[in-house]
């Protein structure tokens, strides 16, 4: 509690105290992106301290500054106090910070106590070290509740375990503050909950704590001050206490924002899609989607819900007819598709059907083209877009400039390479191809990942408008808040099959949350 | 009965023979690739390691300076690969495919310039290379029950290098997987930017890999030259390196199984030595070039059809590049 007062009261008390972690000045620019522009935060000593902003603000790059894996143009970091250069990781593990990362820096073949000893391991060779280590994770299993088998392959491990793992990387290096880089992507909200647990746990033995996100309400949920971050800038840091999830949306995104979406009833006409016994198993063998089956209506959202890496990508690929079905049967409007009768994407998009795509990196855009190019791929077929022989470039540019201006994307220059444009801005690119010819049936993976608040929104908007025109839509997406404001109606993934449905009026976080941890077989199997 | 079994002996004797450049190489390319690098160049160090070997045992008269010489020509031409890799990010394949070029025209030109022999070396000494040794005559050896005769007529009677090869399997299994540099060495192969989160030089850990590929290959180079033959001939390595390189991706890149691989690959060239102008009943005489080449075959059918899923490394073949 102490701690908490040192630093909201600022400077005199602070002194006397010193701060866990100081940033002064902090500067670093990759090429022409400023990721941070003169940052200053001050993180009192045991204190639960959450830094928020939207994707791009320079959140992971501080982070990745601070632990050593960047190196700042200019500025100063002070631990405790002392001031500390941070040349690699090295020093930072030395300094005392550990960090949880977003993508978990572990080594998939290995087990997990080869993955807690790489890089302390305690002596050149491993057998001493490693009697050590085991007796170092039974404690800390035992004190914090960090149960791991030690003997277990990263690999078989779920994503909620391979995550204790990293955090008793940071604990076995002794450190003092520890940092997580979004920790709760891949979670379900019941394992975020045992993290938090796990944080407080080690809060309350002296454990500063950094937390990066960009949802408001994990924020509001454990942390004791909160700093925001927009565009490479410190904008604001605030006991938590005194925020309100409107207050930190409108300093994360430079505006005022409506979080809250308007959407009437939905109005179900005709089946559009429907999905038989839908089997898909991928080149190793692994059965990702498991007799899968639904029916997509004119005019409703269907929402699918899961932790990621459940099967959702691989039936949205199955749909869009990127993927082979193995067994099963698909059904789009007239169209009949089965392991007998494939049909490719071209096919499938001629009978009604828009994608858009889950990674919009790899299957949405081609960066490297303008935008008027990956405007129109899967559309460069179409009259409209070609001459007799060659293809009509003004044609296509025109087109591009106008949705452009339609769906609000900035900067509004079709010559602009891909890559150039914000996640956002190639996100609602994307969506005006895609939604351009009026589609029967839209199928949307992640719409807003990596998206930054304005843009969610208005992307969010358009799904609904397009669904009271009377589009079907199957929207995927690993964000819960997502799937339940949209959806009408709500299937839950997990490990490839449907187990459960859920009204969309009906849905709370807590039901959804146990059907993609499939609680509830589980218990059943148990009983 | 007797001349079958004499037979069948003999060829597993010549295989430890054929064999041994192949562990070597095999164990290089081993250690090179688990740190994530790809070494296409063993053929290149192990003809320059060939050559620098011939060269020195020619001059001094010395095998152990030849020895010395060759490994550190292994390790000079690895310092070159490993500089366009890890310090420059350049592609693996290329920079591989370049060590081994030059080191094909190089020993040539040099070899040229220095004997005037059409790129051989003169033949050498005995006392200039590493010449087979017996610690047990045959007849003391047959006193001794199974292992005695194994000794006389399959293990006994070779050179050195024959037995260091062996014996690098051992030891790079056990370095690989009960020390510390193993442990790093192994992760940084599978993901360099979990090693340098863990506070650990990425760049340091492929060097030294990259720098005990050289060094065996260098080995296998010397042994070439300067213990199966008496002397260098130009293109002397006959792709034995890239067979090595075949071997260890079929061990899936472990030390036990790919000696094996090196073995069966030094199997078949023990047969096809063997075959040379042997009649067999109803095939009649076998051209030689069809035996000899059998191992080539036997590598393309097993890897593609035989091995699986390759594991190879997960990084390999990747500079790691830190920042964006």
């Amino acid at each position: 509690m102490a701690a908490e007062q040192v630093g909201i009261a600022g400077s005199p008390s602070a002194e006397a105290w010193p701060a866990a972690i100081e940033l002064r000045g902090i500067d670093k620019s990759f090429g022409a992106v400023h990721a941070n522009k003169n940052v200053d935060l001050t993180i009192a000593k045991g204190s639960i301290h959450g830094i928020i902003g939207e994707n791009g603000a320079g959140k992971s790059t501080l982070m990745s500054i601070l632990y050593g894996f960047y190196t700042a143009d200019s500025g100063e970091i002070l631990i405790n106090g002392k001031p500390v250069r941070i040349h690699g990781s090295h020093d930072a593990i030395a300094a005392g910070i550990g960090m949880v990362h977003q993508h978990f820096m572990l080594v998939e073949p290995f087990t997990v106590l080869e993955n807690v000893m790489l890089g302390a391991e305690g002596g050149a060779l491993l057998r001493a070290g490693a009697g050590k280590a085991r007796a170092e994770l039974q404690r800390l299993a035992r004190d914090y509740g960090l149960n791991v088998d030690p003997d277990a392959h990263i690999a078989d491990l779920p994503v909620g375990e391979q995550q204790r793992v990293e955090i008793l990387k940071a604990l076995f290096r002794h450190c003092e503050i520890l940092v997580l880089d979004e920790p709760t992507g891949v979670l379900t909200p019941q394992e975020t909950g045992q993290l938090f647990q796990i944080l407080r746990a080690l809060n309350a033995r002296g454990v500063t704590i950094v937390l990066i996100t960009h949802k408001l309400r994990e924020i509001l949920a454990i942390t004791d001050t909160v700093s925001v971050m927009r565009q490479g800038e410190m904008v604001a840091t605030l006991p938590t206490k005194e925020a309100t999830r409107e207050h930190l949306a409108e300093l994360m995104v430079g505006r005022k924002v409506r979080l809250e979406l308007d959407k009437t009833k939905a109005l179900p006409g005709a089946v559009r899609l429907s999905v038989r016994n839908l089997t898909v198993i991928d080149g190793k063998g692994v059965k990702r989607v498991d007799s899968v089956g639904f029916d997509l209506r004119a005019g409703e959202i269907l929402g699918i819900a899961g932790v990621s890496g459940n099967g959702q990508s691989e039936l949205l690929e199955a749909l869009s007819g990127i993927r082979p079905l193995s067994s099963g049967g698909i059904k789009l409007c007239d169209l009949e598709v089965s392991p007998d009768t494939p049909c490719g994407p071209a096919e499938v998009r001629e009978h009604g059907l828009a994608h858009v795509p889950e990674d919009r990196l790899r299957l949405g855009v081609v960066t490297a083209f303008p935008a008027w190019e990956s405007f129109v791929l899967g559309y460069h077929g179409d009259d409209e877009y070609n001459g007799r022989i060659l293809m009509d470039r003004e044609a296509m540019t025109n087109a591009c400039g106008k949705l452009m201006e339609r769906f609000d994307v900035r900067p509004r220059d079709p010559q602009l390479r891909c890559g150039s444009f914000s996640g956002g801005n190639q996100q609602k690119l994307i969506l005006a191809r895609e939604i351009a010819r009026q589609p029967k049936v839209l199928v949307v993976g992640q719409p807003t990942r990596g998206v930054d608040i304005g843009a969610i929104e208005f992307i969010h908007r358009q799904l609904l408008a397009l669904r009271d025109a009377g589009c079907a839509i199957l929207l995927v997406s690993v964000e819960l808040d997502e799937v339940m404001s949209l959806s009408d109606r709500i299937l839950v993934m997990f490990q490839g099959r449907i187990v459960g449905e859920v009204d969309g009026d009906a849905a709370d976080e807590r039901t959804l949350g146990l059907m993609m941890a499939n609680a509830h077989a589980q218990a059943e199997d148990a009983a | 009965m007797e001349e079958l079994w004499l037979q069948a002996v003999s060829i597993l004797a010549a295989t430890l023979r054929t064999a041994t450049p192949l562990v070597f190489c095999a164990m290089a390319g081993m250690f090179s690739e688990r740190s994530g690098i790809i070494d296409i160049g063993l053929e290149g160090k192990m003809l320059a390691g060939a050559f620098a070997a011939a060269c020195l045992a020619v001059v001094t008269g010395s095998a152990w300076l030849a020895l010395l010489g060759a490994v550190l020509v292994g390790v000079l031409m690895a310092l070159l690969h490993g500089l366009a890799c890890i310090t420059y990010r350049g592609n693996q394949v290329v920079s591989g495919v370049a060590i081994n070029i030059m080191a094909a025209g190089l020993t040539v030109v040099l070899g040229n310039a220095w004997f005037g022999r059409g790129g051989q070396t003169p033949d050498l000494a005995p006392e200039a290379r590493f010449m087979p040794f017996k610690i047990l005559s045959r007849e003391s050896a047959y006193e001794i029950p199974i292992l005695g005769p194994l000794y006389a007529f399959v293990i006994g009677g070779h050179n050195l290098l024959v037995y260091v090869a062996f014996a690098t399997v051992p030891v790079a299994w056990w370095v690989l997987y009960h020390t510390r540099f193993g442990l790093r060495l192994r992760a940084v192969g599978e993901d360099p930017k979990v090693v340098d989160t863990a506070g650990i030089s990425v760049a340091w850990l492929r060097y030294r890999a990259v720098i005990i590929a050289g060094l065996l290959c260098g080995f296998a180079g010397a042994y070439l030259a300067i213990a199966q033959n008496a002397g260098f001939s130009p293109h002397m390595t006959a792709g034995r390196g890239f067979i090595a390189l075949a071997a260890m991706v079929f061990g899936k890149w472990r030390p036990w199984p790919a000696m094996f691989a090196c073995l069966l690959f030094g199997l078949l060239d023990a047969i096809a030595i063997r075959l040379q102008g042997v009649i067999l009943p109803g095939i009649g005489q076998v051209p030689v070039e069809a035996i000899q080449a059998l191992p080539y075959i036997l590598t393309v059918v097993l890897l593609a059809g035989f091995v699986g899923r390759a594991m190879a490394p997960h990084a390999l073949g990747q500079p790691y590049v830190k920042e964006r």
